[in-house]
């Protein structure tokens, strides 16, 4: 058993107050482990998104935290609930500790600072007493790191190309060596081949600085290429959760199994494309009972009635897995 | 003529005009719910109705002259006489109709030139778009109120009807700029393509798919003009270039100005028509705000911003720093102990 | 560079277009003001001034109004605007000389005042919602709605006076003569609070309002929520992530708007007898000198244009998307 870094509990975030809150996350409990990219995987409106919002206390307004703890181990010092820190803290947390690749790639640069500008700021308000001199080669290395030119410092966001714009956030997250980088759909803009080739400079990366990664993305294909393990979320909920090649393999819940078939593999056997049939469900208005039951066709008896919990199945592999699904009840 | 598009954003924040499009009546509705913009509409309905009926209520003929000089407010003179024993308060309401009607014929007018000019340079594109758009920055740069000036200056007691063409005549182009822009985004969607596409006829398409979004635009231009004319007429009128013989607010203060109403204390001399100016021109903006946030709701002030929590500390929302409502112990040492190694 | 001699042109394009109008609008004037202006000044003007009028007005009947035009052209190169009615034999080159100083340090530093302190104030409504600056806004709605010569007599009937610090009319006092010294400055400074003031407290609104709207616009933009996750601090991402981009289409909105509101200050100066382009412009208008009218209408097209060009060098260093290479 690897070292938790990240344990979200309980986690509750709704938009609105009150009566017309929408619950857009509900009780998710995630650990992420020291040096593993943790793929999260859902269709729009899922609130993996808002999750990864949530636990860093991004979201905007109306986005607010109902309840739950993130629990964050730093590499040396006690564990502390990210939930709890004030606004002092959690500035100093944020970027040093996890530091987060947005979807946004064309829009996450300051249009009109220079690259160098950028990177150099963050480095600044978290380590004031670096001298000017030791900022500029760490910001030279950073992007030699993800390959692009030194002579690009001086660039303006808009001479750069989408590819290079999210090379440059990639070295940015990584500029205070953070122990999590999370990843919210950093491909989504560019072209598939420019997203494998910088996703697989990522995995590099981790490999040489041992940071751990969350990697949010609607396209489940990605994941099983890229990641270690996969959590799948329906209706603000996790609904699976298990080791990349076991979900890939034999998934259990019958919405990973459809989200598996919406996308063409790049490796490995063909698969029948089948979808999804249906919409995701309206967050102010959610079925009764397993929140998928409409769109499922395995499903039977209990599912409209009672929510499943979250638990390991009673398979081979049970031990290594969870899944919330009355075709695979709990074990006590 | 490149043009800084971004100032756009300055009139429709959310930029592309996504939020305009398929509202339904219910949202129609919920405008006139916007408390600034059921304020602006209640007391703009107030000085259209003085208006029509300010004439015959008026307790004076506005111009006759009495025995009371210069008399402070009383029970017969409710803002007190000018320096003949004019009624002030009679001048007030019987000059409500002309500042009423130079508004809004100026204001339809440059609302009318700005569409033509606007929505024909945005669709058509090209040089004709070109044209157009360098004549609505040559318009935009020329100090407005000093042409207006000079125009009415040529004419010979120019009246009502003279002045609301000058100043429609010469203040449209603000409105055709963004007009202009937000039909070049407009004529990019898909819908618009499509409907191209199967032939429908150019003004076909610009009558019943670009216009109808253009509403709250074209709505809040002719808002925007109409306070930009009020205010030219009653200048033009204080300075005495328009004819002096009609009433309106602005003919007031110049009698005021003019017979140093200031020097002799008669405060009630300018005091009404200048607050009945900065009432309308304040429910006009009012009306514009309530465009403004019904065209992009981000805009509203919001209801609340401070939430309280779970332990009873308030928390207040805010771009950066979500709110956590119910946090547990800081430190959680006493669970988590044995992972500290 | 390129945008830069792109704007350039349209100015000179614009002037031209001034230029041309103003040629225009005298000859739409019914009657023969020149006639009646010899007649006010029975014999005293030579005949070099005669003609040159005729020239300003188009009543010249011998010339094609080509040759007119043409003529027109070359006067204003000489710097020749005519002759002044009120201020006669004065050319009115001469009167838009000593004017235009005192509306240049009144309206023009007022309106960058009142831009710089809205803008600022704008900044803390727009991040800050709910906050006392937000509850500002109805106020200043309110006093923007007010004509400015309205606000300004209502200064002068509250603040001035006799024995009051303010003085109610005037540039300067009486006795003095201008010069940079120690007793006219500060007479001048005096004198241009009260007018000031008005300027920027109805003016002031407009800018508070729509730098309000762009940084809420802003805000809600992928680089401003980097910034928070970057861990910058408050005054870092407030200022040099939301307003300096929120800056841009305020600054491009001030120079659309300087024609607008420059005329509008102008009329303080009547309020005041500021001795000033606004205050000359009114004189004219009483005296039907149109020579005057027509050379103050030129002056300010031309200040306002320049300043369009200031506003358009001070975007382009503030834009580094509109400075291309090469």
């Amino acid at each position: 058993m690897k070292d938790p870094v990240l344990e979200i509990r309980d986690l509750n975030v709704d938009y609105g107050l009150g009566d017309q809150a929408v619950h857009a996350v509900r009780d998710v409990s995630l650990t992420l482990h020291r040096g593993e990219v943790l793929g999260l995987a859902g269709e729009s409106g899922s609130g993996k998104s808002t999750l990864a919002y949530g636990l860093t206390r991004l979201l905007p307004p109306p986005g607010v935290i109902r309840g739950g703890q993130v629990i964050y181990h730093p590499a040396a010092g006690p564990a502390y609930d990210v939930m709890a820190l004030s606004h002092a803290e959690l500035r100093a947390f944020r970027w040093a500790e996890t530091s987060i690749v947005f979807q946004g790639a064309m829009n996450s640069l300051n249009p009109v600072y220079k690259v160098s500008t950028q990177l150099l700021d963050v480095i600044r308000a978290h380590e004031p007493r670096m001298p000017a001199s030791a900022r500029l080669a760490r910001a030279r290395e950073l992007l030699r790191l993800v390959g692009i030119a030194a002579d690009r410092m001086d660039s303006y966001p808009h001479q750069l190309s989408g590819g290079m714009r999210q090379r440059v956030m990639i070295g940015m997250a990584l500029a205070l060596e953070p122990q999590i980088v999370i990843m919210d759909e950093p491909t989504t803009a560019l072209d598939v081949v420019m997203q494998r080739q910088i996703l697989r400079q990522l995995i590099e990366l981790r490999e040489r600085l041992g940071f751990s990664v969350l990697f949010i993305t609607h396209d489940l294909s990605l994941l099983v290429e890229f990641s270690d393990r996969i959590a799948i979320m329906y209706g603000g909920r996790i609904v699976e959760e298990a080791p990349a090649p076991a979900l890939y393999r034999d998934s259990l819940h019958p919405y990973s199994d459809g989200l598996l078939h919406s996308f063409p593999a790049l490796r490995g056997e063909r698969r029948e494309l089948t979808g999804i049939p249906g919409s995701p469900p309206d967050l102010r208005n959610m079925p009764t009972g397993c929140s998928f039951h409409p769109r499922c066709s395995k499903a039977f008896e209990p599912c409209p009635d009672r929510v499943p919990v979250l638990g390991h199945p009673r398979t081979p592999d049970g031990r290594t897995r969870t899944v919330a699904c009355w075709l695979h009840p709990a074990t006590g | 003529m490149t043009l800084a598009t971004t100032d756009l954003n300055a009139i429709t924040p959310d930029g592309p005009a996504s939020d305009l499009i398929g509202r339904s009546k219910r949202t129609r509705l919920r405008f006139v719910a916007n408390r600034k913009a059921a304020t602006g509409l209640a007391v703009l309905g107030f000085f259209l109705l003085i208006s029509v009926i300010g004439p015959w209520i008026a307790p004076y003929d506005p111009s006759k002259r009495s025995s009371d000089l210069i008399q402070p407010p009383s029970a017969a003179h409710w803002f007190g006489t000018t320096h003949l024993g004019q009624d002030v308060f009679s001048q007030v309401l019987v000059g409500t109709r002309s500042v009423i009607f130079v508004g809004f014929l100026a204001g339809a007018v440059a609302t009318i030139l700005s569409v033509l000019i606007g929505v024909t340079a945005g669709y058509l594109g090209g040089p004709a778009d070109e044209g157009l758009s360098a004549l609505s920055n040559v318009f935009l740069v020329i100090p407005a109120l000093p042409l207006i000036i000079i125009i009415t200056s040529t004419v010979e007691e120019a009246g009502d009807t003279v002045v609301a063409l000058v100043i429609g005549l010469t203040s449209w182009a603000w409105n055709a700029r963004v007009l202009r822009a937000q039909t070049l985004s407009l004529r990019r969607r898909e819908y618009i393509e499509a409907a191209r596409a199967t032939g429908e006829s150019t003004w076909r398409l610009i009558l019943f798919e670009v216009l109808p979004n253009l509403t709250a635009i074209i709505a809040s231009g002719f808002v925007g003009t109409v306070i930009f004319a009020v205010m030219s007429e009653i200048t033009l009128a204080f300075i005495g270039i328009s004819s002096t013989a009609d009433w309106n607010w602005g003919t007031i203060l110049f009698w005021a100005q003019s017979q140093q109403a200031l020097a002799q204390g008669a405060w009630w001399w300018f005091v009404p028509a200048g607050l009945a100016i900065a009432i309308l021109g304040t429910a006009l903006s009012l009306v514009n705000f309530g465009i403004d946030e019904f065209v992009s709701p981000r805009l509203r002030s919001s209801g609340r911003t401070k939430i309280r929590t779970a332990t009873g500390g308030t928390v207040r929302m805010r771009v950066g720093f979500t709110p956590v409502l119910a946090t547990t112990a800081r430190t959680i040492e006493a669970r988590n102990g044995k992972e500290q190694s | 560079m390129k945008y830069l001699l792109q704007r350039i042109a349209f100015y000179l394009f614009t002037m031209w277009a001034a230029i041309t109008l103003n040629f225009f609008i005298p000859r739409m004037i019914p009657g023969d003001p020149v006639q009646a202006m010899i007649a006010r000044f029975q014999g005293q003007m030579s005949t070099q001034a005669v003609a040159s009028l005729y020239v300003l007005f188009g009543l010249d009947k011998k010339q094609s109004i080509w040759a007119d035009y043409r003529g027109y052209w070359i006067q204003l190169f000489h710097g020749d605007l005519g002759l002044s009615f009120t201020f006669f034999p004065a050319p009115v080159s001469q009167v838009l000389a000593q004017s235009l100083p005192w509306t240049v340090a009144l309206v023009g530093v007022t309106t960058l005042l009142s831009f710089m302190i809205g803008t600022m104030l704008g900044v803390f409504a727009g991040w800050r919602r709910g906050s006392w600056v937000d509850g500002l806004l109805p106020a200043t709605t309110f006093l923007s709605s007010i004509p400015y010569f309205w606000l300004g007599l209502i200064a002068i009937a509250l603040l001035a006076g006799p024995g009051s610090f303010f003085p109610s009319s005037g540039g300067y006092d009486p006795g003095l003569v201008p010069a940079f010294d120690g007793y006219f400055i500060p007479s001048a400074i005096r004198h241009s609070l009260l007018p000031a003031l008005t300027i920027l407290v109805s003016s002031v609104s407009g800018w508070i309002l729509s730098m309000r709207n762009m940084m809420v616009t802003v805000a809600s933009e992928d680089y401003i929520t980097v910034a928070h996750a970057k861990g910058l601090s408050e005054k870092r991402v407030m200022f040099g992530y939301a307003a300096r981009n929120a800056l841009l289409p305020n600054v491009s909105g001030f120079a659309l708007a300087l024609g607008f509101i420059v005329g509008g200050t102008l009329l303080v100066e009547i309020v005041f007898s500021y001795p000033g382009l606004g205050y000359q412009l009114f004189q004219a208008v009483g005296a039907k000198d149109y020579p005057l009218m027509q050379g103050i209408f030129l002056i300010i097209t031309l200040s306002v244009l320049l300043a369009n060009l200031l506003a358009d060098v001070a975007y382009l260093a503030l834009d580094p998307r509109t400075r291309k290479e090469g």
